[in-house]
């Protein structure tokens, strides 16, 4: 009996060859990020140990040894209370949460994913001039859009970044909850519609890295993969000219045509994107004519009143009918937004909204 | 009932069982009012969970109709003052009823009753209108919320309205004998309870909606 | 021909012969078998003729024993139906990740693993726990039934209407595709046009009138009956528990009601809540729901809690350790369940500060836990342990669950949460606390209390047998689900390009394979129990076949219908167990006439309804909704008029069945 109780630890031992031969990509990223919270998991496993372990030791010793057959063995049947062990079995778990949560302080804070990087690696810091490159994600039915302002390219399902050059990723949806996941280089970070997330991380090492949505979507999310190349400059510099060479412009009008949901698509470059389709996506009005959520927000939050109209439906509708008609002012320079830390090349900036908060409505 | 019952020690000898069962009621009674009262409060919680709903999305009109171009304060005054009313004449047909006056309290239910179908009235005019004006709950999530908050206040007053029917013909059958008190003391809570959700809702989506 | 569209869809609404899944041969398979099983089980009850016996011995009974077994066999049956989807996932992540596509369509998987979490939870777990505090919890407070006889019986067959729902979706038209949350956007009316998401809304709905019901009823007779002299701080532990968890469901469950019914407007009515434009926004359903969510986890745990902490004290002969400090962890985990609905969505963007208090409180409950685990360890400690089945699980549970309490503080930590979410590495954590805990808890005190349902022991061999299949079926089964987790796994996916993983999944599957055959042998220890009911290692003549501690033991195997002929006193903690040591004398005269309430049809008549009501709402069959909805009112207003609910059990019967009884007893003497 004792033999198979102790299984979960002999596993744990059994497993620990394999642990050392097998590329767990969480236990053996590729960047820095992820790094950090490969260790951050070890830290917080080995706090847990400290308790862990001697509870399945003193319940397998307490089976044995107390068990009905052993006769020599002490039987107390009055031992109900002891305020020392009480307080010893409350303050171990105290104790040992009140360093994990210090923990956890600390580095939910230092990783927290809107956060600029501060450093490449634990042995580099960042140098102050070094400008992130750019991505904007967009996650469609069911595959990866990656927009890069800076080289005015785009790609569907490939992704590539220089190693040791910072990434900044805006993250979006057109339509489902996806989450937006490579393992290699960093967590996840959900990519949602109407909404845009952020994500900063580096790759310290050249490969190709998976990545995929970690949420589930439906019918063609187990094809929604990608794979992400960490290259040199010069490699990264030759796979932007390559996508500079394709024949195809990501024009409003094209990319309502690949918004379409499909399944398992072909990697495909595109040469030019419209300027501002990024913003568009998140503000969901690609369509012609359609008025941009920043446009309605604002309308919403300037609500001049309409005490009168009330019984008056015509007047309510051409009133309805003019808001509709001046939606479409998205990138008028006099936009009031721009508190964001920086400014994506040639569109006004959009500053991060935290949790829970329409991205207009900071 | 742990409470009421003086523990039979005799002499040292410890007593293991009561050989003298009070009255089996006794619990039932008190259960019943308990158990309609955590009912209640899970029905809070059905009502605060649209309140939240509401206060999310309660400002987005995606460029439809908000509060100050819909809501008539002074026809939600009078439905506000219907209802209120109503709690009123309720508690009136309790005392008559504690009073044991059977035509008392069949007069001011009914009385709680015609309250509560012009305040059904009201609100149904109200959202008829809503509709007819294009202002129609597909709108806007403002307006999702605001049909759905109303709507389900409504609807348990529809439902309480029911109940008071039900209850006078029982009570005119029956008399005011102890299940039918029961079951006036419970619907009672029902009808306060509704009155209470009410003013929050006059405050919360009305008056805030439209200041 | 247009006219005879529009009649049919007035008549049928969306219902066509179209939605009978006849080109899906797994599907035609599975219902000839279950047509063939139900025709067989039908065919049977005629034959008997126990169509009688059964109505009105059971369907209608008030009697809270009676309607804490047929919850328990409704959890069981409905955990066939859900291992078996866990089979078939299984198979074919086993398949397709072999370097082939596996042999199941994404439409069939994504319903099959969708309708596993589903059942589990809510046709298994729920029913099995509520079941267990219904036929334990009266009797460990001295109380003749629960405060509701009526409202119980209604609420077991609302749950039994939300199942046959589920079960109806796997012949007629499909399951939703969505997982067991139903997440907006991809519930919504776009993504999810047809009538799977409207099956997972209604069973739901109409399960949770029953759930919130049964604990309104629990929590009443918990404070209304408990017999003289059990004051709050006597009251068994499973007792405790149950209180926790019914105050959880009734301040959880409306909740979910009222974010399913918006998810519903929005599917039916068009409106905005959870829609990405109009305003709406899908991230208050997500808030919403989990709000419910998590506090579901501490329902169903607790009680497993409770479970252990009566086992563990009466294999050991000793009285529970910490009995106030286990208290007291109970009711702090109640009240911390509220505040860590967040962690299930870090990675949604929230700031580190918010991210950073939820990671914190959830870390917070493990030290009530922690503490739980050590009370039960020094309940072990100088005692004088016997080694049945229940006792077996509960040792298992203690080395297994420690390790899910693990992963879980390491999902609570934000920045490893961001790598570890919606990986398989969550899948196993949350499997390695609901078998390791919720499971092993309710299996242990199904066995443990079998004898008090039935009089007679389960098999101790093909309980141990069930018992091994399970613990090391379970790590066989989890422990490579948590390395994929590791190896940056999504769970839910269909598809896989490394052939590498196939190995793991091939473990996984053979791991499955134990834990069928561990439920086989839990089936087969009440059979072979059964087979052997007359011998007197199985029989239970005592009532008292554990050496137990608590009031349920003081009355007979199976108990009578009113449990006690008279309302028992209690003076102290593990109260059976003082009357046994004070030399308590079981009174043999003067007894009284017992008041008891009548059983009743409404409560399956009223569920019935309602299942024709959802039923006509997937479909969009209005007339039958409109219909069947007046009807459950009338038939509502109808019981009202019923004012004759109770009636007398004349003392003549029962001192004959007390007399009974103490020859039963007297035999045993001789014997």
């Amino acid at each position: 009996m004792q033999r198979v109780k102790a299984l979960p630890l002999l596993l744990v031992l059994a497993m620990s060859p394999l642990l050392a031969g097998c590329q767990w990509v969480i236990m053996a990223p590729a960047g820095d990020i992820a790094v950090q919270q490969r260790d951050l998991i070890l830290v917080a496993t080995g706090l847990m140990l400290l308790i862990i372990v001697p509870v399945m030791v003193l319940t397998v010793l307490f089976a044995w040894k107390y068990r009905q057959s052993n006769r020599k063995a002490d039987y107390d049947p009055d031992f109900h209370h002891s305020t020392k062990l009480e307080i010893a079995i409350w303050g171990a778990p105290v104790a040992i949460i009140l360093v994990l949560g210090t923990i956890t302080w600390i580095a939910t804070h230092r990783l927290d994913p809107y956060a600029p990087l501060a450093r490449i690696d634990a042995a580099r810091p960042l140098a102050a001039d070094v400008e992130p490159l750019r991505v904007e994600v967009v996650s469609l039915d069911w595959k990866w859009l990656f927009i890069y302002p800076q080289y005015g390219i785009a790609t569907i399902n490939e992704l590539a970044a220089p190693v040791d050059r910072p990434i900044a990723f805006r993250i979006t949806s057109s339509n489902l909850m996806n989450s937006f996941f490579v393992p290699a280089l960093a967590g996840q970070i959900y990519a949602m519609a109407g909404m845009q997330t952020q994500l900063h991380a580096v790759v310290n090492e050249a490969g190709v890295f998976d990545g995929f949505s970690a949420n589930y979507t439906g019918h063609g999310f187990s094809y929604m993969r990608f794979k992400f190349h960490g290259l040199s400059q010069d490699g990264f510099e030759a796979w932007v000219a390559k996508a500079r060479a394709s024949d195809d412009a990501l024009t409003r009008a094209v990319y309502l045509d690949v918004e379409r949901p499909s399944e398992a698509d072909p990697v495909r470059y595109f040469s030019s994107v419209d300027a501002g389709l990024f913003l568009r996506i998140v503000n969901m009005c690609v369509p012609e004519g359609k008025a941009c959520l920043r446009d309605i927000m604002r309308s919403d939050e300037n609500r001049i009143s309409g005490l009168g109209r009330m019984g008056n439906p015509a007047a309510l509708a051409s009133a309805r009918l003019e808001k509709a008609l001046a939606g479409d002012t998205l990138c008028t320079p006099q936009s009031p937004q721009g508190t964001g830390p920086a400014t994506l090349a040639g569109l006004p900036a959009v500053g991060g909204a935290p949790y829970g908060v329409r991205i207009f409505s900071e | 009932m742990t409470k009421h019952v003086k523990l039979p020690v005799t002499d040292g000898a410890p007593v293991f069982f009561l050989t003298e069962e009070e009255d089996a009621h006794g619990h039932h009674e008190t259960g019943t009012m308990l158990g309609f009262w955590i009912y209640l409060m899970s029905d809070c919680l059905i009502f605060a969970s649209l309140f939240a709903v509401h206060a999310v999305v309660g400002g987005s009109y995606a460029g439809g109709p908000a509060p100050v171009d819909l809501f008539d304060l002074d026809l939600v005054l009078v439905s506000t003052a219907a209802l209120l009313i109503s709690s009123i004449t309720y508690g009136f047909a309790v005392i008559a009823m504690q009073q044991g006056n059977q035509r008392g309290t069949l007069a001011w239910l009914a009385a709680t009753g015609v309250f509560g179908i012009v305040f059904i009235g009201m609100s149904l005019y109200e959202f008829l209108h809503l509709i007819h004006i294009g202002a129609t709950p597909q709108v806007s999530a403002f307006l999702s919320s605001f049909f759905t908050l109303v709507g389900t206040h409504a609807l348990h007053v529809t439902f309480g309205v029911i109940w008071l029917g039900v209850l006078l013909v029982q009570i005119s059958q029956r008399g005011i004998g102890e299940a039918n008190q029961r079951r006036v003391m419970c619907l009672s809570m029902f009808w306060h309870f509704l009155d209470l959700v009410w003013i929050v809702v006059f405050s919360f989506v009305y008056l805030i909606g439209v200041l | 021909m247009a006219l005879d569209g529009n009649l049919q869809q007035l008549v049928f609404g969306r219902l066509t012969f179209e939605a009978i899944p006849i080109h899906e041969p797994i599907l035609v398979g599975t219902f000839a078998v279950v047509a063939l099983i139900g025709v067989a089980v039908l065919a049977a009850i005629t034959r008997y003729r126990l169509w009688g016996y059964l109505w009105n011995e059971w369907f209608t009974s008030v009697d809270h024993k009676k309607i804490g077994i047929m919850y328990i066999i409704l959890a069981l049956v409905m955990f066939l139906r859900g291992l078996a989807d866990a089979l078939m996932l299984r198979l074919h992540q086993a398949m397709a990740s072999g370097g082939g596509e596996g042999y199941l369509t994404p439409h069939h998987y994504d319903q099959i693993f969708t309708a596993h979490g589903v059942i589990m939870i809510f046709f298994v777990a729920m029913p099995l726990v509520t079941g267990l505090m219904n036929y334990v919890m009266p009797l460990q407070i001295g109380a003749r039934d629960v405060a509701f006889p009526f409202l119980n019986n209604f609420s077991f067959w609302m749950t039994t209407s939300g199942a046959v729902l589920v079960m109806m979706s796997l012949f007629v038209g499909e399951f939703a595709q969505t997982g067991w949350l139903a997440y907006p956007p991809l519930s919504g009316i776009d993504a999810s046009p047809w009538v799977g998401v409207d099956y997972y809304l209604w069973s739901l709905q109409i399960a949770g009138v029953g759930t919130t019901l049964s604990g309104i009823n629990l929590i009443v007779t918990i404070v209304k009956m408990r017999c003289p002299g059990m004051t709050y701080m006597r009251m068994p532990v499973f007792t405790w528990t149950s209180l926790c968890t019914n105050i959880l469901i009734v301040a959880t469950f409306p909740v979910l009601t009222a974010v399913l019914a918006l998810l519903a407007l929005d599917r039916y009515v068009g409106t905005h809540f959870f829609t990405n434009d109009g305003g709406g926004n899908p991230m208050m359903y997500v808030n919403l729901i989990w709000i419910w969510g998590h506090p579901e986890v501490y329902i169903l745990v607790l009680p497993a809690f409770g479970i252990f902490s009566e086992v563990v004290s009466t294999f050991s002969g000793k009285r529970l350790f910490g009995y106030k400090s286990m208290v007291y962890a109970t009711a702090a985990i109640m009240i911390l369940s509220y505040l860590v609905w967040l962690h299930h969505f870090f990675t949604m963007g929230s700031g580190a500060t918010v991210n950073t208090f939820f990671g914190i409180t959830t870390m917070i409950i493990s030290i009530p836990t922690g503490a739980k685990i050590f009370n039960w360890l020094f309940t072990m400690y100088r005692g004088r342990i016997r080694f049945d089945v229940p006792m077996m699980w509960t040792v298992g549970f203690m080395l297994t669950f420690v390790i899910g309490g693990m992963t879980g503080v390491l999902l609570a930590v934000p920045p490893a949460d961001f790598v570890l979410h919606n990986s398989l590495f969550l899948v196993a954590h949350f499997h390695n606390t609901i078998i390791g805990g919720v499971v092993f808890g309710l299996f242990a005190g199904i066995v443990y209390w079998f004898p008090k349902a039935f009089g007679f022991k389960a098999d101790p061999f093909w309980g141990k047998v069930s018992f091994w299949c399970w613990q090391i079926g379970f790590w066989v089964a989890f422990m490579p689900i948590y390395i994929l987790g590791l190896m940056g796994i999504t769970r839910r996916i269909s598809q896989f390009e490394d052939t590498s993983l196939n190995i793991f999944f091939v473990t996984a599957a053979l791991g499955a394979l134990l834990i069928l055959f561990g439920t086989l042998a839990f089936v087969a220890q009440f059979a072979v129990g059964y087979l052997r009911r007359k011998q007197p290692a199985y029989a239970d003549a005592t009532g008292d076949p554990w050496n137990g501690r608590t009031l349920e033991w003081a009355v007979s195997s199976p108990p009578p219908a009113y449990n006690f002929a008279f309302t028992p006193v209690v003076h102290d903690l593990d109260a059976w167990w003082d009357m046994k040591e004070r030399g308590y004398a079981r009174p043999l005269t003067g007894f009284r006439p017992v008041h008891m309430p009548h059983y009743t049809g409404t409560g399956i008549i009223l569920s019935a309804l309602s299942l024709v009501l959802g039923f006509a709402l997937i479909w969009h069959i209005w007339w039958l909704s409109a219909m069947s909805f007046a009807a459950i009112i009338v038939a509502a207003i109808a019981h009202t008029f019923n004012y004759d609910r109770d009636y007398y059990i004349p003392a003549g019967e029962v001192a004959a069945t007390e007399a009974a009884r103490t020859q039963l007893l007297a035999g045993k003497v001789a014997s």
